[in-house]
């Protein structure tokens, strides 16, 4: 008995350092590899930024160009925001609390957006938006033009994130429980009072991450704009379009201040997005 | 069956008002935005005649971009299976200090544009770069050749294996692990006995958006590759290429070609849903 004690204590003990060692490791293997991939090219760009110092990476913000393409980007990445809290939260709430025809092939129709190739909603949206497309035909007969112009850069985006606040919406939505609404309604509250008062606070923080989701996506989307918007300089050229147009003409250090930049944000998001998450985790607790 | 039916008949009478506006102005919204591209495309596609499309495909540039994009696509996913899995064994089973900094790391690729994920591969992989300049003093080129463009497409697919996995591993826990440990399995028979099963289809489904994403890579892979014909032009790249140059037939075609490819993707992410 006790020589079997001994054995499994011996044998446990085998087992735990054996662990250890494989998970120095699978450690190992995954700091290298995120390393080489992720925090090298990082740590690469930020050394290369400030190699010529701070002011001069400013300055290549500010250049006139530069900081266009950047307000643009954000001032119709934020348009598309608000466009896509309102749809896509209307979206999910349709789809969990509503039964209708066809409903569940468009609840699976919804992620189309993240399965297609950005250049080719590009190609789409031009063929039915563009002078000679069904819609399109139509609104330049009005004196309308979408494709090549600035409506092109929201409708591309708007394309491109639909799925974001819809499917961040839609779980909180299931799990919800309905009593309290039910309360309300009983105790004499409008829809509308519900609505703002009750589902809202629940909803919020998922609104919030599909809305940021959605917004650091429309910070850096390139492929369907590069096809739908035109990249005219000072009119519809947006910041990835910037940077990729600095980098053909061999312009690196014209394109580092922008790229920086959008780095930046992406970063301040990511961030954001964790701090959501880490509520949600001590809320559950 | 009958109150099925009945319900679903009904399903207009019994709707109030606010009901009825607010499912037709989703259902418009989403056809105008979603579903009309997708079909208008279809049609421009087959009005001129199927020969043309066809012939529009088998252009040798198309064939060539094609298979490239293939190769690249099976390399993303092979290494994203391996890493990925490790990725999320270490994070989910091995925590050390700085894990919740390197949780959030996987996801950097998600929120990084594109474009920008190609230039700091340009800026590390280049010819004066930290690593590439010692692959340049072996004549190996990265940038602007097919192991840049790889590696492009392995940053933007980074963290979707792992993330699948991830809470799979959690709820999942150790026991069943430990279990196979005291009745005496070795850990290699452990992984692919008990904890391989278990995160099968959180796996696949993973591998799945890899593939969707690494077929449809544009901005980083564009960036890379200098986009020279017949040897680093994907299957995206020769779409915008075709585009820019107002060949609209081949555009089109490639276009459809790589929709229809999307959409049997997202078939198959349903299928996999289900299984879940």
């Amino acid at each position: 008995m006790k020589l079997y004690q001994n054995s499994r204590m011996k044998n446990n003990k085998m087992n735990r350092t054996a662990q250890k060692k494989d998970g120095y490791v699978l450690q190992g293997i995954s700091l290298f590899y995120t390393g080489f991939l992720i925090i090298l090219p990082v740590l690469a760009i930020t050394v290369k930024a400030f190699q010529g110092g701070g002011c001069n990476l400013w300055e290549n913000i500010t250049l006139p160009q530069a900081s266009h393409a950047l307000i643009l980007t954000f001032a119709v990445a934020a348009i598309m925001v608000i466009i896509n809290v309102i749809t896509g939260t209307a979206t999910a709430w349709v789809l969990v609390r509503y039964r209708f025809p066809l409903k569940n092939l468009m609840n699976s129709m919804i992620d189309l957006p993240f399965a297609i190739p950005t250049v080719v909603t590009g190609v789409m949206l031009v063929v039915l938006y563009g002078p000679k497309g069904l819609i399109g035909g139509f609104l330049e007969h009005n004196g309308m033009q979408i494709i090549f112009e600035k409506p092109a850069i929201l409708l591309a985006l708007l394309y491109v994130t639909f799925p974001f606040v819809v499917r961040s919406v839609q779980p909180v939505l299931l799990e919800m429980e309905r009593d309290m609404e039910e309360a309300a309604k009983t105790l004499g509250a409008t829809p509308s009072k519900i609505f703002f008062k009750i589902v809202m606070p629940t909803l919020t923080p998922a609104i919030i991450t599909g809305a940021a989701l959605s917004f650091s996506r429309a910070m850096g989307e390139f492929g369907s704009i590069a096809i739908v918007a035109g990249n005219i300089p000072f009119k519809t050229q947006v910041a990835s379009v910037y940077i990729y147009g600095e980098l053909e003409s061999n312009n690196q250090q014209g394109a580092l201040g922008v790229s920086v930049f959008l780095l930046l944000c992406s970063l301040f998001i990511l961030i954001l997005l964790n701090i959501i998450k880490n509520k949600k985790r001590t809320n559950e607790n | 069956m009958k109150i099925k039916s009945e319900s679903k008949l009904n399903w207009f009478y019994s709707a109030g008002l606010t009901k009825k506006i607010l499912i037709a102005v989703v259902l418009i919204w989403f056809c105008l935005l979603i579903v009309l591209p997708f079909f208008g495309i279809v049609k421009a596609c087959f009005e001129n005649g199927a020969d043309k499309f066809f012939s529009a495909l088998m252009v040798p540039e198309a064939r060539h971009a094609f298979i490239l994009t293939m190769i690249i696509s099976i390399i993303a996913i092979a290494f994203n299976t391996v890493f990925g899995v490790i990725l999320a064994i270490v994070l989910v089973r091995y925590r050390f200090r700085g894990t919740s900094f390197f949780e959030g790391l996987v996801d950097l690729p998600f929120a990084v544009s594109p474009v920008v994920a190609g230039f700091m591969l340009i800026i590390l992989f280049g010819k004066d770069g930290w690593i590439g300049q010692f692959f340049e003093m072996h004549q190996i080129k990265i940038i602007y050749a097919f192991p840049g463009m790889v590696l492009a497409t392995l940053f933007v697919t980074l963290p979707f294996v792992a993330r699948e996995i991830i809470p799979v591993l959690k709820e999942f826990g150790i026991q069943q692990e430990e279990a196979a440990y005291i009745l005496g399995a070795s850990r290699w028979q452990t992984f692919w006995k008990v904890t391989l099963p278990s995160i099968k289809w959180g796996l696949v489904y993973g591998m799945t958006l890899t593939m969707a994403r690494s077929i449809g890579e544009f901005g980083a892979v564009l960036v890379v590759s200098g986009n020279i014909i017949y040897k680093t032009q994907t299957s995206t790249l020769h779409i915008h290429q075709s585009f820019t140059d107002f060949n609209y037939a081949g555009a089109l075609s490639g276009a459809i070609a790589l929709a229809m490819i999307s959409f049997l993707i997202l078939t198959g992410m349903q299928f996999i849903n289900e299984r879940r």
